[in-house]
């Protein structure tokens, strides 16, 4: 068993009794970086010298305080950031050759939490650039290889953060998700993906993509440590004025309460023709399993599903349009002929919908619709408490098998994108493989239901234990 | 019907001129092979969005955000900001410790 293999669970416990050293730690996860990053291409940057000096620090408070836990719960344990999280003196590109020499002079509330929990930061996670794409090869510097196969795309767009997890590089990471972009590569990878309520996160020093669907997040090895990050990270943030003041519940709390009579939804608009067929029948065993556990299964309705990916490819490129705007490269970064293919197709595309005379026909549309689905949701809520769905379509496709075709490549979002449409948290945990290659199933709530999806998580995976499988890579 | 689909499929495309326009607007710059390469790419999503078109959304109101918060106020205190140094670090082209911007009015 080697360090880096643990979770962070395992690994606070092992800090605390003082099995071993955050220094060991570190450089556990330093030399797979240094064995495996070469062909993975999980990360833009690497802070190797400044990750081992704190883990020195880390571990003279370890020595002084065993309590440091309840203060501190990632005190010596490295994680990685995804490039689209500011972190102050570390270069942030988000993927992208407009921002590549940028060293940002504050921090993101998400970092500025998690190194205030103690966390030490490995390094920037490679992305597709600014968050647009379903693969990671929108990156303006490389694509990442799917540890599972270095053939396969690992997922977007926090493509970097899965592969580093996944493959032992780092022990979590964080990711954003506008749609679908933690939970996509989480069942890529055989992970567990959050994708946080709109609002229960800050998004403040977060590049931004689309402002009404951002939702930060992380990607971890197994439920357990899903709920630890996200007990440091959630709540209200002055600094972003779309988070509430409703309270944070402690998330590790009722995780073991058990999923029986949970009423569980399993929307039928999920399955529909074109969906891989192997992929189908996996996420139907899933569902059983749940079934076994003592959840309740239903077959409900979404009817505006079809058209959910449509209202996105609306309002996402629009405020992209916006967002992007500010890049002038007059202040810091590269000026506007920097961008790459897919930002200056998003920008294009939300320009056009944005434009005198279309507003009306696109945008005001898009809406419209987006309250249809937002309703389907919330009247499906009153019959059961969480919904079980696919992830993705399809198992993890080949490098460049979609990059000629964008279309194609949107599509890959079709089962994600409603959840960013409507607000609600979404919890990708996995379910098994089809022919050696993971799959994930998502778990759906109403707005700030997170404590429950853990609980829905938890049970599942400790019946199943797929997380415990592991990339074979040398 | 159908034909009426048709037509405003389209409708809805790009023209070469079009794909100019709003890269214009947007500060983009195009060489001619890329303005047909995104001129068939963005046509091609636009014909895929027209699928909105089957439902009839009259009366139905807009959602523009998902938290219901409006008005969030905060009380106006100065705290610590950014030193003058900090803000221009990641600068090219500065001057007399400003930004160096073109011109705008000549």
């Amino acid at each position: 068993m080697h360090l880096y293999q643990l979770t962070l669970r395992e690994t606070q416990e092992g800090l605390q009794k003082g099995k071993f050293s955050s220094v060991e730690l570190v450089r556990s996860c330093l030399e797979r970086i240094k064995e495996l990053d070469l062909k993975i291409h999980a990360f833009i940057t690497v802070c190797e010298e400044e990750a081992l000096e704190q883990a020195r620090q880390a571990d003279k408070t370890l020595d002084h305080q065993s309590s440091t836990i309840n203060h501190q719960p990632l005190l010596g344990i490295p994680i990685a950031i995804k490039d689209i999280f500011c972190t102050k003196g570390i270069r942030t590109t988000a993927g992208s050759k407009v921002l590549e020499d940028y060293i940002p002079v504050y921090d993101a509330t998400v970092v500025e939490r998690l190194k205030r929990a103690g966390a030490i930061i490995l390094g920037k996670t490679n992305m597709d650039a600014w968050a647009h794409g379903s693969s990671g090869e929108n990156s303006d510097f490389f694509p990442t290889k799917n540890p599972w196969s270095l053939e396969l795309v690992p997922g977007g767009s926090s493509s970097g953060s899965a592969a580093a997890v996944a493959s032992g590089m780092a022990l979590a990471a964080t990711g954003s998700d506008t749609g679908g972009s933690i939970r996509l590569p989480a069942s890529f990878c055989n992970l567990v993906g959050l994708k946080p309520s709109y609002g229960r996160v800050s998004r403040y020093g977060v590049v931004a993509m689309a402002s009404s669907l951002d939702a930060m997040g992380h990607l971890t090895k197994d439920v357990t440590d899903s709920a630890i990050i996200l007990n440091i990270i959630a709540g209200k943030d002055l600094y972003d004025s779309t988070t509430p003041e409703k309270p944070v519940p402690d998330y590790l709390k009722n995780l073991k309460k058990g999923i029986k009579g949970l009423r569980t939804g399993v929307p039928k608009e999920y399955f529909v023709e074109g969906m891989d067929l192997k992929m189908k029948e996996k996420v139907r065993e899933a569902i059983k399993v749940l079934e076994k556990l003592g959840a309740e299964i239903l077959e409900v309705s979404l009817p505006h599903t079809e058209y959910a990916l449509a209202v996105y490819y609306i309002v996402q490129p629009s405020e992209v349009s916006s967002n992007l705007a500010r890049y002038d490269g007059i202040r810091y970064g590269f000026p506007r002929h920097t961008f790459g293919d897919e930002a200056r197709r998003r920008i294009m595309l939300g320009t056009y919908t944005l434009s005198a005379g279309y507003y009306e026909a696109y945008y005001l549309k898009a809406m419209q619709v987006r309250t249809l689905i937002k309703k389907d949701f919330e009247k499906v809520f009153e019959k059961v408490d969480v919904l079980v769905a696919p992830v993705s379509p399809t198992p993890p496709f080949r490098l460049g098998e979609k990059v000629g075709d964008p279309l194609q490549m949107y599509l890959s979002d079709i089962f994600t994108v409603t959840a960013n449409l409507a607000g609600i948290p979404g919890l990708a945990v996995p379910a098994g493989f089809v022919d050696g290659l993971p799959v994930g199933i998502q778990i759906l709530g109403p707005q700030f239901s997170e404590e429950l999806l853990f609980q829905v998580g938890y049970a599942y995976e400790q019946e199943t234990k797929w997380y415990k499988r592991k990339p074979e890579l040398k | 019907m159908k034909k009426n689909a048709k037509r405003k499929t389209q409708n809805a495309k790009l023209s070469e001129r079009e794909v100019i326009h709003v890269a214009k607007l947007a500060g983009l710059v195009l060489n001619p092979q890329e303005v047909k390469k995104f001129q068939k790419q963005l046509s091609e999503v636009l014909k895929y969005i027209e699928i909105l078109n089957e439902i009839e959304t009259k009366g139905v109101e807009p959602t523009s955000q998902v938290t219901g918060l409006e008005n969030v106020f905060r009380e106006d205190k100065v705290g610590p900001s950014l030193s003058q140094k900090e803000v221009l670090s990641g600068v090219k082209n500065k001057k007399d410790n400003m930004f160096k911007t073109k011109a705008v009015l000549e």
